[in-house]
Order: C-alpha cells, then structure tokens, then sequence
C-alpha cells in the first residue's frame, strides 16, 4: 500500500504558510512562521487532496509530494 | 607525537626515538604489536616532516616508497579498494565519520564517469589538520586521491584549498607540476580556491560551487543519491581520509589496525587550541584519551572543560575528559570524534559567554537559505547573550538576572528544539548540539548567570570585555 509523503524544500521556503492554513493536522509553524513537519511525514488519505492543494498553490513551489 | 602548525615555529628534526618517547597510547588494548610496526603509530601521516616544510617527491617516495595504482587498463580494483578500505576500517576524517568503503562502493555503483573531489577547506577556524597534512605531505594526498580516481575511474581530480590559505595551496600546486612530469599522474589534478566560509567544506556546497561557484549547501531529499554534475558523479573525500587510503594501500589493512583499537582503528590528525602553550596539529591513535592529547600540549591552567569535534561539537566536562577520543566511547556522551577538533576551555573562563561567542558566530555562519536556520540561530545567540549579559556588574535596584527576563530558560529551549533537523544541511544541528552540552556543562555559570549573581569570569560578550573572554585563546 503505498502511501502519500509530505516534504518541505526548507532552501525554496519562504514562510508563506499555505501548507500549514491547509494541512493544520500535519504542518505546523514556529515562530518565525516557518512550517514544522517531519521530512516524508506520512499523509492521511482524508488528507490527500488538500496535500496536493497545498503542493499546487505554495508561492515557492517548496512542498514535495512523493508516493512510497 | 608530532606538533606542526601554520603559527608554531619550526623544531628540531623528529627522530623516530624522540616520536616514540612522546607517543601516546590508546586507552583500550591495541598496543602496536611489536617487531611488526615499522614506524610509530602516531606518526603516520606527518612524523617525517617539519612544519613549515613540504616534501619534496623525491623525499616523500624515499620515506614512504612508491604509491600503489592500478595497472593500465585494470579492472575489478573499484571493489578491490573498498575492500581493502572496509578492512582497514578507516573512515572519514572530514566530520561525519562514514565509512569510507561505502561511499566508495556507492560512488563505483554510479553512473559512468567521476569526478573525485579532494576536500581541504574546513571551514571550522579551530581547525587546521587539513591545510598542515597539505603544506607537510600534499605528496601523500595526492597519492590517495589518484589512486581513488584511477580505481574508480574518475578522469578529474580537484584539490580545493580555500581562498584565504595561500601557503597550503602553493605546496598543492607545487606538488602537482612535480608530478606531472612522472608516471605518477595518472588523471590531471587540478587546483580550485573556494571562499573561506564555514559552510563552503560541506559536500553538497562545495559540488554546487564546482557546479555554479555558489557555496552554498543544497537541499537533498535522498542523501543516498550520489551528487552529480552533469553527468559526473561526484566524489568528495576529505584530504586525510584520502592519505590513510595511500598509506592502507602501501601497507594493507593489518597494518592500519595496528594503531587504534579494534571498533576504531588507526590515527586521526587532532588540532588542539584554547588555554594551551603548545596548540597545534598531532597525529593521535584513535582510542587515545582526550585528557592525554591535551595534556601533551600543556595546558596553561586548569581545564574546566573540552570542546570536542568543534563549533558544531559537544563540551566535555571535567568528568568526562578521559573519554577516549573514538566514536562509541564518544556517542555514548552524545559528542563525535568530527573533524578532529579539541578546544580546551580553562577554569577562570566563564562557559556561558564561550558558549554564547560560538553561537553568535555560528550565527553569522549561516548560509543564509532555511528559515529556522535564518531566524533561529541569531534568536538563540541572542537568548545567550542576555544569559550572559544578565550577571554582568549592575548597581542596586536594575534589572538583571532572570528577574528581567523570566521566560529566557524555556525560550531558549524551545528554540533550541525548533531549529533541530531543519536546515538543508546539518549547520543548525551542530549549533544546538554545541549549546545543549554547553549549557549541561556549564550548568553552575548557567545557574549563576540566572540568578544574576557575578559572574567569575564577568566577561559579557558584547562590548568593550569582550577580549576577556578571548584572551586564553592563544
């Protein structure tokens, strides 16, 4: 079963936050507003399509989606 | 034991019996089996030469013999190498301690063509291994490097030496044209000054600057993907590491194993500085207590703790200084052999304003990319600074201490924890592992600085004092 991995490019972020307003349940900030997520942090499938939305419309293009 | 540094001035020639008068021995089993060793295990890689002095080819092939290649078209020598090296055991000298055979196993499973990178630039100022095994016995490293190449079939060597150390980079230059005119250069090695910045070593900057002369660490979501450009895989060895493969080569691995102990075998290149009279660059058996190696270069009072591995490296307290200088024994108290790099902090320092120095250059250090790197660190070396500022001398009724700030404990470990595994690379890592053990070490400061009593040292970092702090830094 193959599941879907969040990663943030932490070099391509510029701490928009479009990723953590969308995926509260997985992405966080920090202080900085910077998103908090372990690298190829697992998505929950509910979660899936609001994932690729937040790959699509991230201004630096810094969130990777990848199967595995 | 042999002492050799860029600012130390010239000694006598080192003779085998003086060498062996002031070896050191390591902590755990291991003695060089006697009868089979024929030099002294801590003179490997530096014992034949002066400082300030470089071997000549014909000096370095009369002491060492000639260097070990592959037979024109020869094949098979890419997994012959990694074997010899997996039974050696030897592994990185450059910092993060991987063995060598494996990235030379995944380097020959790449693609078609290499292109070897000998890294000499560490970026850590308390360091200088590097640019001594360059000047002493560039001849060495160079052996290692074109055996690596031409093992694994790499048509490009590059030395990188950084921008601001001339001398080393001369003795390169110099040992390469003497070269070409032999048989001995068997790929064409070239010579490349990246900038001296702190980051400008790491792998991934240094292949980017190669790449598009932007030292800056690249973002790798796979670190198990070798490096590219273009079509080359890169291949980036640390220039000691490099000339313990010449010496293994030479030898074999049962000779390596003679110094060392068993889980951590042979010598490692060791640069002591802070409250020393003889700071400088050793050749060390891994194994050898830390205690010992600073001992050897006579401490000018009493040491209240060790930095061990560098500005992105683990403070040893006084209990801990008899640790023997090898990974396990060192993992076991969260610190790394890294690069080789002992700093010995004396009792009249004061450890929260060092540790607060380090951090604020750290800071500064930053290549500038990650956000929680960015913002991160300059927050936590603030935090620092007002830890120490808060028991610099006040008069009655001001604030000081952690009266006029009472969040900075759980602020600064908050920080500290946001930061971790969140760069590209591990700069920000190093930084909270150097502060962490710092504040643990320094704990009586910490507590001192908190509840704005004097501090001993009374040495705020920022302003006028700051010399003060610096001043055992020889």
């Amino acid at each position: 079963m193959s599941e879907l991995r969040l990663t943030v490019d932490p070099v391509a972020c510029d701490a928009f936050g479009f990723c953590a307003e969308l995926l509260p349940e997985i992405v966080g900030l920090d202080e900085w507003g910077y998103p908090v997520v372990a690298p190829g942090e697992a998505v929950p499938p509910h979660l899936a399509k609001l994932a690729r939305q937040a790959a699509r419309s991230c201004p630096r293009q810094a969130v990777i989606l990848t199967v595995g | 034991m042999t002492t050799a540094t860029t600012s130390a001035a010239p000694r006598g020639a080192a003779t085998p019996a003086r060498l062996a008068e002031r070896r050191l021995a390591p902590a755990t089993g291991h003695a060089p089996a006697a009868g089979s060793e024929r030099r002294d295990g801590t003179t490997r890689l530096l014992g034949a030469w002066q400082a300030h002095q470089s071997a000549r080819l014909a000096e370095h092939l009369a002491h060492h013999g000639p260097p070990v290649l592959p037979p024109p078209r020869a094949c098979g020598w890419a997994d012959l190498l990694a074997r010899l090296v997996a039974d050696a055991g030897l592994t990185g000298r450059g910092g993060a301690g991987f063995p060598t055979s494996a990235k030379l196993a995944a380097a020959a499973r790449a693609g078609e063509r290499r292109w070897l990178v000998v890294d000499g630039l560490e970026g850590e100022p308390e360091s200088a291994k590097d640019r001594v095994l360059l000047q002493c016995a560039p001849h060495l490293v160079l052996d290692g490097a074109e055996l690596v190449a031409a093992a694994l079939g790499a048509d490009r060597i590059t030395v990188c030496v950084a921008a601001d150390q001339g001398a080393t980079a001369t003795a390169v230059h110099r040992a390469a044209t003497e070269r070409e005119r032999t048989a001995l250069a068997p790929v064409p090695v070239e010579l490349a000054r990246p900038p001296a910045r702190f980051l400008a070593g790491e792998e991934s900057a240094l292949v980017n600057w190669l790449r598009c002369g932007t030292a800056l660490p690249t973002f790798r979501p796979d670190k198990a993907v070798p490096l590219a450009i273009g079509r080359r895989t890169m291949l980036v060895h640390n220039a000691e590491t490099l000339a313990h493969v010449a010496l293994v080569a030479r030898h074999g691995a049962k000779w390596f194993r003679h110094a060392g102990t068993a889980d951590a075998p042979g010598t490692t290149l060791v640069t002591v500085s802070g409250a020393v009279a003889r700071p400088g660059v050793v050749e060390v058996e891994l194994g050898t207590p830390i205690d010992t190696i600073v001992a050897a270069a006579k401490p000018t009072a009493t040491v209240h703790a060790v930095l061990v591995g560098g500005r992105g490296g683990t403070w040893l307290g006084t209990n801990d200084m008899g640790t023997p200088l090898a990974p396990r024994a060192l993992r076991e108290r969260g610190a790394a052999v890294g690069a080789g790099i002992l700093v010995a902090l004396p009792a009249e320092a004061c450890g929260v304003a060092e540790i607060a120095r380090m951090a604020t250059a750290m800071a500064a250090e930053s290549a500038g990319q990650c956000g929680p790197c960015v913002f991160g660190l300059p927050a936590i070396a603030d935090d620092l600074r007002r830890l120490a500022a808060a028991a610099a001398p006040s008069g009655p009724g001001s604030r000081s201490g952690i009266g006029a700030d009472p969040d900075l404990g759980t602020r600064l470990q908050r920080r500290l924890g946001a930061v971790t595994g969140r760069g590209a690379c591990r700069h920000p890592d190093g930084v909270v592992r150097m502060v962490r053990s710092g504040l643990a070490v320094f704990a009586d400061d910490v507590a001192r600085h908190g509840t704005g009593r004097p501090c001993t040292a009374a040495t705020p970092v920022a302003g006028p004092a700051r010399d003060a702090a610096t001043r055992w830094q020889t």
